[in-house]
């Protein structure tokens, strides 16, 4: 690039309009703040979501953007980036746009793994439509529209990606900045879909869903942060996780535990980033949750085989010749 | 005996759906085809894959009108029926004309299958027809085994070329070469030489046995029909369709992206397009339908030409992306091959019941251009106006063709691509800056900036925009105002339509039958034989449903009476008792079948009939 970009370059001349205090601000900073550091021309950039609050994003980004209709941004992305393999395509969704009106698309783009990259910031809470509950909220959830308490069970969004063969799996939280832009720029390296959650907190419907996570309390205690070929420690190095057989244990590494025996986190592991996701329960009651890149494996991008059917056609039929395509194979002459 | 001279014939290849119905039919066509003849044809079949057999419910069936004559229609009544079984009698035997000729497989009318025909196990449903209808008995299943007698196929394999006995039969009676088919069936089975061998065996068994069997038999001269001198070939209508739109994307320099989600009976279109991935088609076959019309949109952002295809249950699902691609102003061609409805309706059956759907089916004010193909070969001219227009004036096309299009056929003079007219896309002049992604032309068009384009960067979306930047804008004028702007753009479009022409008929007169999509073929006829009879009748057929033709209402203006005849529950006559405050008279058909001839001539006779009173009274 002949330019340097910076931050600024990547903001719009529209007026941000999230609510005052909402995490969004955070991860767009975050994103303009990464995006010179891309190296990629700011035009080889499209931002692309559904409906929402986070679905606003485009708007704030000085890129190719589309603010599509509700759910459809991952389908919309995977159209994109089948016409134009060469741009970096990003996708803004959250809970409501991408678990559920764009539940559908969202795992079918897993499994053709086209290279783009999915932000879903998830709040647990519909914003834009003031706080009814949301795919991800939690049972007995007491939301405008579940005044009782929500008896739906929720979708745990790592697990769901991981079930649908997504080939990059990882956690980050708004608050957590350093994190985050660490997950950002994985996130854009990673060749295929990249499903990166962002605990995100909105902060007028359901205020420190995520305190648990992100505050000073009890990030240290419920937080592990997950890095190939280290340990599974937390708890300011006070805890660690073993594999006893097939089965998770938190261990105090005070009882005289080497690090050595703790389980090694190996992001190629399919298995074991299963078993990851899985610490999703109350994290009271049993395990910290995992942040991080829980999974990340290579498999043939969507477009490349696409582009490579193409190209295979060609190699054996020639570039097409409208003149013979239309004459067929059956003419006849009438003089 | 001397072969009797006729000018047109209508078969109906009949039997179960296992029996290889509509390949005998369309192997007859090509051949009919190849000979000179000018035909139509249309498949009807049933919409279970396997339904019971033997039963009326999985008779299968395949009409093709051939003739010495121009012919615009798959024919009315039937002159030859062809039944491979007791079901398939019961089920067409109604459409069969006074003492027309039924070809029968009398092992297909055993016991057993006329008891799945539901007949008395003692009827003898042929031995009924003698006194009214020609019969010629053929016991195919012994014949075709006994003409297999040194194959060393089982007797499954040897059973199911069954349906080459009659086609050969049918070629001798019509004195057709076995020519096409021979060669046909030898690369259709190139890697399993025994079947080919033994179909082509069967089929010249079937030939051989109208020369040498002692019957006294019919034989008939169908001679060439005159006409226009050029190339011809054989082509459907989701076929045409599918070569329209790669035409389309080589004259405008674009990619086609075809997003689809299969379904009955827009699917073809699918499987056609798949095949030439090296003219650059990009097909998608999405998980659902609005995947399918999403996914087309983010091509068409990306700068390709993004073209989804369905049915009308699969067109309500992707109502809401259309809007949105109204409001992006981005190219964008929805093919609706419409059946049956409403809901799942009659998934293989004909119908034009979609015409409000395109017309009205989105929330908020949502006009696009709406166009329909009137016949199988027509809808390559269709499919490629519609994405001109789509390219040239930024918008979302929708496109109507219908099952008997889809699936019917006709010869072709195909164009040349030199032929064909250039498509120029409205590319974005970026030196001016900033980029307004939504300033327009002199015709109301805005500019097409594409990700990768330098100093094109822009946000689009669903949201209002405001004019000229395309900002999100909530401003209560500019709602109004934008509102009108992408309405009156629409409507500005048919000022490039080419003039309005006759079918058959002047310019004025007593009786205008407007027509739109499949119904065409049978208009013209009605209108073109009354015409012959001194009746002072006009055909005009739609291809533009919205806008209409500038020139429409003044046409109306010089006639008595108009007619619509349509196969719904009367929509384009709505559209234009509305728009023209004409007393237009419906002609509506509603049973899933195409339109016939005789039905529109009946029908404007009564018309007719009623001007003739009107002005005695």
């Amino acid at each position: 690039m002949s330019e340097t970009l910076t931050a600024k370059d990547f903001a719009t001349d529209q007026d941000v309009r999230w609510c005052p205090g909402c995490g969004d601000y955070a991860i767009l900073k975050q994103v303009q703040t990464i995006m010179p550091e891309l190296n990629i021309p700011r035009e080889d950039i499209v931002f692309i979501s559904g409906i929402g609050c986070s679905s606003r994003f485009p708007y704030y980004m000085n890129t190719y953007g589309m603010h599509s209709i509700h759910g459809r941004a991952t389908s919309i992305a995977t159209g994109l980036k089948s016409a134009r393999p060469e741009l970096s395509v990003w996708i803004v969704t959250g809970d409501g746009d991408g678990l559920s009106i764009g539940g559908n698309h969202l795992i079918h783009l897993f499994r053709r793994n086209p290279d783009v990259n999915v932000l879903l910031f998830n709040n647990e809470i519909y914003g834009l439509t003031k706080g009814q509950y949301s795919p991800t909220s939690h049972e007995g959830q007491v939301t405008k529209s579940s005044p009782m308490g929500a008896i739906d069970h929720p979708f745990n969004p790592l697990a769901l990606a991981m079930g649908a063969d997504a080939t990059f799996v990882a956690r980050t939280a708004d608050r957590d900045v350093k994190h985050q832009r660490e997950m950002l720029l994985r996130s854009n390296q990673h060749k295929g879909s990249s499903f990166l959650e962002i605990y995100q907190n909105c902060n007028v419907f359901n205020d420190g869903a995520f305190e648990m996570f992100t505050g000073k309390d009890g990030k240290p205690f419920h937080t592990l942060y997950v890095e190939h070929g280290q340990p599974l420690i937390f708890a300011n190095g006070e805890k660690g996780i073993v594999l006893d057989g097939h089965t998770p244990r938190v261990v105090d590494l005070k009882d005289g535990i080497n690090q050595s025996d703790l389980w090694i986190h190996d992001e190629h592991d399919p298995f074991k980033a299963y078993m990851l996701t899985r610490m999703f329960d109350d994290p009271t009651a049993g395990f910290p949750r995992p942040f991080g890149v829980l999974y990340s494996v290579d498999r043939p991008r969507y477009e490349d085989l696409l582009v490579g059917q193409i190209e295979h056609a060609r190699s054996i039929k020639g570039e097409g010749d409208l003149d013979s395509l239309l004459a067929g194979k059956n003419t006849w002459e009438v003089r | 005996m001397t072969p009797q001279e006729l000018s047109k014939v209508t078969i109906l290849f009949s039997g179960d759906s296992g029996d290889g119905i509509q390949l005998t039919g369309s192997e007859f066509s090509h051949t009919a085809a190849l000979y000179g003849n000018d035909l139509s044809t249309f498949p009807d079949f049933p919409a279970e894959i396997r339904a019971p057999i033997g039963t009326v419910a999985g008779v299968s069936g395949f009409r093709l009108n051939f003739g010495s004559i121009e012919i615009h229609t798959p024919g009315g009544h039937v002159d030859v029926l062809v039944v491979m079984n007791a079901a398939a009698l019961k089920k067409n035997i109604e459409d069969l004309r006074p003492n027309g000729l039924i070809i029968a497989n009398s092992s297909g009318f055993d016991k057993r299958n006329l008891k799945l025909a539901g007949y008395d196990e003692s009827a003898t449903p042929l031995d009924d027809l003698r006194d009214s209808h020609r019969i010629l008995e053929l016991d195919v299943t012994k014949l075709t085994r006994e003409s297999l007698k040194e194959s060393s196929l089982g007797t499954k394999e040897r059973d199911r070329s069954k349906n080459m006995f009659v086609l050969g039969f049918l070629y001798w009676i019509y004195g057709r070469s076995l020519e096409r088919t021979t060669q046909f069936l030898t690369e259709k089975f190139a890697k399993r030489p025994e079947i080919a061998q033994a179909n082509i065996a069967v089929l010249k068994a079937g030939y051989h046995y109208g020369e040498t069997t002692e019957a006294s038999l019919p034989r008939y001269v169908v001679k060439p029909a005159p006409q226009k001198p050029g190339v011809y070939r054989n082509i459907s209508g989701n076929q045409a369709t599918a070569l329209g739109l790669v035409a389309a994307s080589q004259k405008s320099g674009l990619d086609l992206f075809y997003g689809s989600y299969p379904i009955t009976p827009a699917s073809d279109i699918l499987h056609e397009l798949a095949k030439h991935k090296n003219f650059g088609v990009k097909t998608f076959q999405a998980e659902d339908e609005i995947a399918a019309i999403t996914a087309a949109i983010g091509a068409s952002f990306g700068g390709a030409m993004g073209v989804t295809a369905s049915s009308g249950p699969g067109i309500a699902l992707k109502g809401e992306a259309i809007g949105l691609a109204v409001m992006l102003e981005l190219p964008l061609v929805i093919v609706n091959v419409q059946r049956g409805g409403p809901s799942t309706g009659l998934p293989t059956k004909t119908e034009q019941a979609d015409l409000f759907q395109a017309m009205y089916g989105r929330n908020g004010e949502a006009p696009l251009p709406v166009f329909a193909a009137k016949s199988p070969s027509d809808a390559f001219d269709a499919a490629f106006e519609a994405a001109k227009y789509a390219i040239e004036y930024m918008t979302p096309v929708m496109l109507l063709s219908d099952g008997y299009i889809a699936n019917g056929s006709e010869p072709w003079m195909f164009p040349t691509s030199g032929e064909l007219s250039a498509i120029h896309p409205v590319k974005a002049n970026l030196s001016e800056q900033p980029y307004l992604p939504y300033k327009r032309n002199e015709r109301g068009v805005r500019s097409w900036a594409i990700p990768g384009q330098k100093d094109g960067e822009h946000r689009i979306g669903g949201l209002e925009k405001e004019i000229d930047t395309g900002n999100v804008s909530y401003d209560a004028r500019n709602h109004e105002a934008m509102v009108k702007i992408r309405a009156e753009r629409i409507e500005k479009l048919a000022e490039s339509y080419p003039p309005l022409e006759m079918e058959e008929g002047e310019a004025e007169g007593d009786v205008l039958v407007i027509g739109w999509g499949s119904t065409y073929g049978a208009v013209k006829v009605a209108a073109r034989d009354l015409n012959r009879d001194g009746f002072a009748v006009s055909h005009l057929h739609l291809r533009h449903l919205y806008p209409l033709h500038p020139e429409l209402g003044h046409v109306i203006s010089r006639f008595k009476k108009v007619v619509v005849p349509e196969l719904n529950n009367g929509q384009l006559v709505k559209i234009l008792r509305e728009k023209y405050l004409v007393d237009a008279i419906p002609y509506n058909k509603i049973q899933g079948q195409p339109l016939k001839a005789d039905e529109v001539h009946e029908a404007l006779m009564n018309t007719i009939r009623s001007i003739v009173k009107n002005e005695k009274a």
